[in-house]
């Protein structure tokens, strides 16, 4: 069984279904769209900023402010990817074909996921200029000190989510089912307990929390969160592995069904 | 070839296929036959790796399916399920397949010719009847041009016209020597195509047997005897050591003694007969004979019994 023929066979199966194209596009186009929106009204409110907000105001997180909507259209993505498998009840003819059951998973989260980076890293360096175009004289450079990072690291970032999204449906094949879980979690619960002070602590080490520390370049005055930006998104490599390996672990155990 | 052995499944405390060892060859249609949850669809998910067996053991000439190279290239099968993604066309779907099992793309159109979809190969799986649906999944069992072919349920769904095609393809895959294994729970079904046959119920084997042989010690001879005068009829079989039971509508069957007898032994007793006639049981009826054991044991256990089956217990009283 050579991988290589699977990586192609997978290649064949995600391009040939429409949800790819309409995931990817909607994730590419919310985040854009939001993040200038959100660009543009930031520009007209700095006027009536404090000065510590003002010493805080980080025009590159801002331009990324779509992340947050644009990153549930990711999910979707990751989600029906693998769980498409098991609501159509392809996974048999997958595994019949495929019985290397690693060489299957592994093969499609790695099309998936490099599909993921290429629009997830397009998306963060056009949400990055067309923000700043919107933020006019606040705007930041692409040269200024950590920008480049932050915008390579949104890409990786919205590549991270995605992949997580797929161990986790690896984990729960049902899409629905994964989708309620995912969707309220990075949606509300994930910002409720990283905005109420006593969770705070812990909900900064949930995945999208301690990844987006990538997407930052001004440090917010008295922060006091216990990691930089790479050790961030190593956090949430280590969810992603986590929910990949479980995938993984279950899908090699179970029946095929 | 494909070689069962002592081949168990249980989910929990239900046991599904229970210690199967059996071999399929090669030349021959083998046909699969047991009551709809007997354990085929289980049995032949095994078969595929897809299924971890409990116990046992099941072999793909001599290896395990998962570690054949290519597998598609040896067992093709047709799975009751079919697996299709209903947003991807049938060449697409087949295409992805071909990929996976290095398969050059040329099969994909020739398959595509085979089973006559060449019209609507890039049409959405979502709009195929049943039929073609059958069909897409009789195409990705023939891609990989296997030795070996396994179908469960094949004719479900498919018109006159399919069922004749799935019947005549079955037939001339064994006259080139492969290996093809079918599963139905129609005796009928398996009459008319099959050469060998595997009878499982409850999962237990019931069954390794040729056709001709299986008919040959199943099949129940009887005589049906109608009669306005019945109690008297019955007194005068009584007195001539004969037993007979009761058949359907009001009918009596007879078993063991010529129709000619009975019709000396009415007339002998001044009996007036309305009807008088051999009887061959049916195939479909030697298959519930031989199934019926594990179908009562489903009806202790309070599931309800289908309603051909309860028609089957009536004439095996006796």
């Amino acid at each position: 069984m050579a991988t290589a023929q699977v990586v192609r066979s997978e290649w064949t199966k995600i391009r040939s279904v429409a949800s790819t194209v309409w995931t990817l596009s909607t994730a590419v186009v919310v985040t854009i769209a939001l993040g200038m929106l959100i660009s543009a009204l930031s520009k007209n409110e700095f006027g009536s900023l404090s000065e510590r907000e003002r010493l805080s105001f980080d025009p590159t997180f801002i331009s990324f402010a779509g992340t947050s909507l644009g990153q549930l259209a990711m999910i979707v993505f990751g989600v029906l990817v693998v769980s498409n498998e098991y609501s159509t009840g392809m996974i048999r003819a997958s595994l019949a074909a495929v019985p290397k059951r690693g060489v299957f998973l592994f093969s499609k989260l790695a099309v998936a996921t490099a599909l993921a980076f290429v629009v997830g890293m397009a998306t963060s360096f056009a949400t990055f200029f067309l923000g700043q175009l919107m933020l006019g004289d606040l705007a930041a450079s692409i040269g200024d000190d950590g920008v480049l990072r932050a915008v390579f690291g949104g890409g990786l970032y919205m590549t991270l989510i995605a992949l997580f999204s797929m161990g986790v449906a690896a984990m729960l094949r049902s899409p629905m089912l994964s989708l309620g879980i995912l969707m309220p979690f990075f949606f509300l619960i994930s910002n409720i307990l990283g905005n109420v002070s006593a969770t705070e602590k812990v909900g900064r080490f949930l995945p999208d929390q301690a990844g987006s520390r990538i997407m930052r370049v001004v440090t917010p005055v008295d922060d006091d969160t216990p990691y930089g930006p790479w050790g961030g998104l190593g956090i949430m490599a280590l969810w992603v592995i986590a929910a990949v390996v479980g995938g993984y672990v279950l899908l090699k155990r179970r029946d095929a069904q | 070839m494909i070689e069962l052995e002592g081949l168990t499944k249980r989910y929990g405390e239900k046991v599904a296929v229970d210690n199967l060892t059996f071999t399929v060859r090669p030349g021959i249609v083998t046909g699969f036959l047991g009551p709809n949850g007997a354990g085929k669809s289980t049995t032949m998910r095994m078969i595929l790796g897809l299924d971890h067996p409990t116990a046992g053991d099941v072999r793909i000439d001599g290896t395990h399916y998962d570690r054949l190279q290519d597998p598609l290239t040896y067992i093709g099968a047709l799975l009751e399920a079919k697996g299709v993604h209903p947003g991807r066309s049938a060449y697409n779907h087949l295409l992805w397949l071909a990929q996976s099992n290095g398969i050059p793309e040329r099969r994909v159109r020739e398959v595509l010719g085979e089973v006559g979809l060449t019209a609507v190969a890039r049409k959405k799986a979502k709009g195929f009847s049943l039929g073609m649906g059958q069909r897409l999944g009789i195409a990705a069992a023939l891609l990989g041009d296997p030795r070996i072919l396994m179908f469960d349920e094949p004719v479900n769904g498919l018109d006159p016209e399919g069922i004749h095609w799935i019947r005549t393809l079955m037939k001339s895959l064994a006259e080139q020597g492969r290996t093809v294994f079918v599963s139905s729970h129609l005796m009928s079904e398996m009459a008319l195509t099959a050469d060998h046959l595997v009878v499982i119920g409850q999962g237990r084997l019931l069954a390794d047997t040729s056709m001709a042989e299986f008919i040959e010690r199943n099949s129940r001879s009887y005589v049906r005897v109608r009669s306005p005068q019945r109690e008297a009829l019955l007194d005068a079989l009584h007195q001539a050591g004969v037993t007979a039971v009761d058949g359907a509508d009001g009918t009596l069957e007879v078993d063991g003694t010529p129709a000619e007898k009975i019709g000396e032994l009415a007339a002998r007793n001044g009996v007036v007969l309305h009807e008088l006639s051999p009887q061959q049981a049916s195939l479909e009826e030697a298959f519930m004979q031989l199934t019926a054991e594990s179908v009562e044991y489903h009806a202790h256990t309070g599931a309800p019994l289908p309603p051909q089956q309860q028609w089957g217990e009536s004439w095996r009283k006796g």
